[in-house]
């Protein structure tokens, strides 16, 4: 199971969105916001083939980054993590993976979802789709937002991060 | 600032930072700074921050613990999107900015790129990203040693690639065309049927030629703010069906438009029906195909009224009775210059691709005023020509009941002056436009039932 810390799993369950952030060819960071959605364990993101940039360089350099904050979905709670890890992308079968790896955790966080794949025929691109699977290695976490503050470093035993 | 170097992401290119990304960056509560820590892992940690437009620059408020790099690059972002309980997303909008800081909170950017609905709907954004799905794609299958293309399932990929929904607009001059017949006393219900079948393959190939040509003159694939109305079925811009696919399927309706038609030809032995039947292929297939490429040199809204009015109407006519006749021929103007109509409208959110193309429609050829009023003036003599054909004695007065739909002309006229450079709020004004002619189509069969019930019963 996973290891992260209780109030990241929480901001993971039920933040709207995250920034990911991962290393472009020229070796700068580039952030991309995106929903995350958590097993437990693993945490998924999902990219359209049409914004599928961040898909090759995460091909190219698997080593990514997730901030989270959601004030909002958090009902007021100023938490804020970011947690390090491996990516993997999911892409053999680009209209099916998706919906077999992640729908269930997509539906749960964002209803809404099932009155667009009703519309799918309207996006059909929109719809294929590529999942990044990132296994956690290192999270940092700011109670209340005090990112003026160092942070809480807990990393993965050792089993998990191999 | 620095000049770069431009540099792509998706479809939005990035440029060089201005004082508005920088004002625009100001409108966050925070933003998340981005770097790639020694360990060559990215990084982000979430800040306060100040913006100096004038100076361009932003005052980082130093991360505890984390200090922000000064011996390479940064990333800071703002990012916002507003969720509505059981919609969706709205507001979305995000900003990020390249550079570096001097002392690890001044951070001078050299590069923004970003991306806000307001500014380039969602829906355009994914049509400027098609090319990027079709390259990944690409990459992708020869990674797999496979071909990996999108899909649609069966019923929908059929209904998107022959554009099913269009269809009313050749139920309604075919099924007048079978009325005004039925008031002369012919009708006959499995031609009629048989009409309207073939009639439907025929429209059908036409909707499949035009994509192939569309797609082949690069019109679709420069097209960015389609509609469900405008900028043709995709499915090649797509690739969900290769050319070649659509090609088969364009002979396949064709030939079974031309069987049936022929069937007709040889029930009724009207050769009239014969050469009527070769004009609407004829004219069908020049609409978009060379040499003539109608639709490309202006033509295309004469091309169209002409099919779906008189071609359409009186074929259905002469299936019956097997002779022309002045009444459906009048009465054929009426559904061909609102089905004319229904291109013209559904051309303006496409003037700038089909321009570029070289597709010289009338929105591209004309003003937007005179388009306007070319609207109007052709929606007037659809109803004229109802008035005067009643006036001259040629159509029956219940016709006139046609006249209801007035306001709806009205409507569409406002609505094309009000949304005329804007493809997505049009969209709402091009389905009024297609409700206008069925609901025309419609007052004028129940007219022509009238007529048949009245001269039954007096």
């Amino acid at each position: 199971m996973g290891w992260l810390p209780e109030p990241i799993e929480r901001l993971l369950e039920v933040a709207l969105v995250g920034e990911l952030t991962v290393v472009g060819r020229d070796g700068r960071p580039i952030t991309h916001p995106l929903i995350p959605l958590y097993d437990g364990e693993k945490i998924y993101l999902h990219s359209s083939t049409l914004f599928s940039k961040k898909l090759e360089h995460i091909k190219r350099d698997p080593r990514v980054s997730l901030a989270l904050t959601d004030p909002v979905a958090m009902k007021g709670n100023l938490d804020r993590a970011t947690i390090q890890g491996t990516a993997r992308i999911i892409e053999d079968d680009p209209h099916a993976d998706w919906e077999r790896l992640i729908l269930d955790l997509w539906q749960r966080k964002e209803p809404a979802i099932n009155d667009f794949l009703k519309a799918r025929v309207a996006l059909p691109l929109f719809f294929e789709r590529a999942v990044i699977e990132i296994t956690p290695e290192r999270a940092l976490f700011w109670a209340d937002g005090r990112t003026d503050q160092p942070p809480v470093e807990t990393r993965a035993p050792r089993s998990v991060a191999a | 600032m620095t000049t770069t170097a431009p540099m792509r992401s998706g479809s939005i290119p990035a440029h060089d930072p201005t004082a508005a990304d920088l004002e625009k960056l100001a409108t966050y509560p925070h933003a998340i700074v981005s770097w790639v820590d020694d360990a060559g892992y990215p990084t982000s940690v979430a800040t306060s921050f100040e913006v100096d437009a004038e100076a361009g620059t932003v005052s980082l408020a130093a991360p505890g613990g984390m200090p922000i790099p000064t011996d390479r690059e940064v990333n800071v972002m703002g990012s916002h999107i507003h969720p509505q309980p059981g919609i969706g997303y709205d507001e979305r909008r995000y900003i990020q900015l390249w550079g570096r800081t001097s002392d690890g909170t001044t951070f001078t950017p050299v590069r923004a790129w970003g991306w806000d609905e307001t500014e380039v709907p969602f829906f355009e954004y994914s049509e400027r990203s098609v090319p990027q799905s079709r390259r990944y794609l690409a990459q992708l299958s020869k990674e797999k040693g496979r071909t990996i293309r999108p899909r649609l399932s069966p019923f929908w990929l059929a209904l998107r690639t022959t554009r099913l929904p269009f269809l009313s607009a050749t139920a309604v001059p075919v099924l007048l065309g079978i009325a005004v017949a039925a008031t002369d006393g012919a009708f006959t219900w499995w031609t009629a049927l048989l009409t309207l079948i073939g009639g439907s393959f025929a429209h059908l190939a036409i909707n499949v030629t035009n994509d192939i040509f569309d797609t082949l003159s690069g019109a679709d694939d420069a097209n960015t703010t389609p509609t469900q109305f405008s900028g043709g079925s995709r499915v090649a811009v797509y690739d969900l069906v290769s050319i070649r696919g659509l090609s088969q399927l364009a002979v396949a309706l064709f030939g079974a438009a031309a069987l049936i038609g022929l069937l007709l030809v040889a029930v009724t032995g009207s050769l009239t029906l014969l050469w009527i039947g070769i004009a609407g292929i004829v004219v069908g297939v020049a609409y978009t195909a060379p040499p003539l490429k109608l639709v490309y040199r202006g033509l295309g809204e004469f091309a169209v009224a002409l099919g779906f009015g008189p071609i359409m109407l009186l074929g259905a006519y002469v299936v019956q009775t097997g002779r022309i006749a002045i009444e459906p021929l009048v009465l054929s103007l009426v559904p061909g210059i609102l089905i004319a109509l229904i291109l013209y409208v559904n051309e303006i959110p496409d003037r700038r691709s089909d321009a570029e193309a070289g597709k010289r429609t009338l929105p591209v050829r004309l003003a937007p005023s005179t388009v306007q009023t070319g609207y109007l003036v052709g929606a007037i003599a659809a109803f004229a020509v109802i008035v005067i054909g009643v006036a001259a004695g040629v159509l029956p007065w219940p016709t006139l009941i046609a006249l209801a739909a007035v306001p709806i002309a009205l409507r569409v006229h406002q609505g094309i002056k009000v949304h005329y450079d804007s493809p997505y709020t049009l969209m709402a004004v091009m389905g009024t436009n297609v409700n206008l002619n069925l609901v025309v189509g419609g007052l004028l069969l129940v007219a022509y039932v009238l007529t048949i019930v009245v001269a039954l019963f007096v």
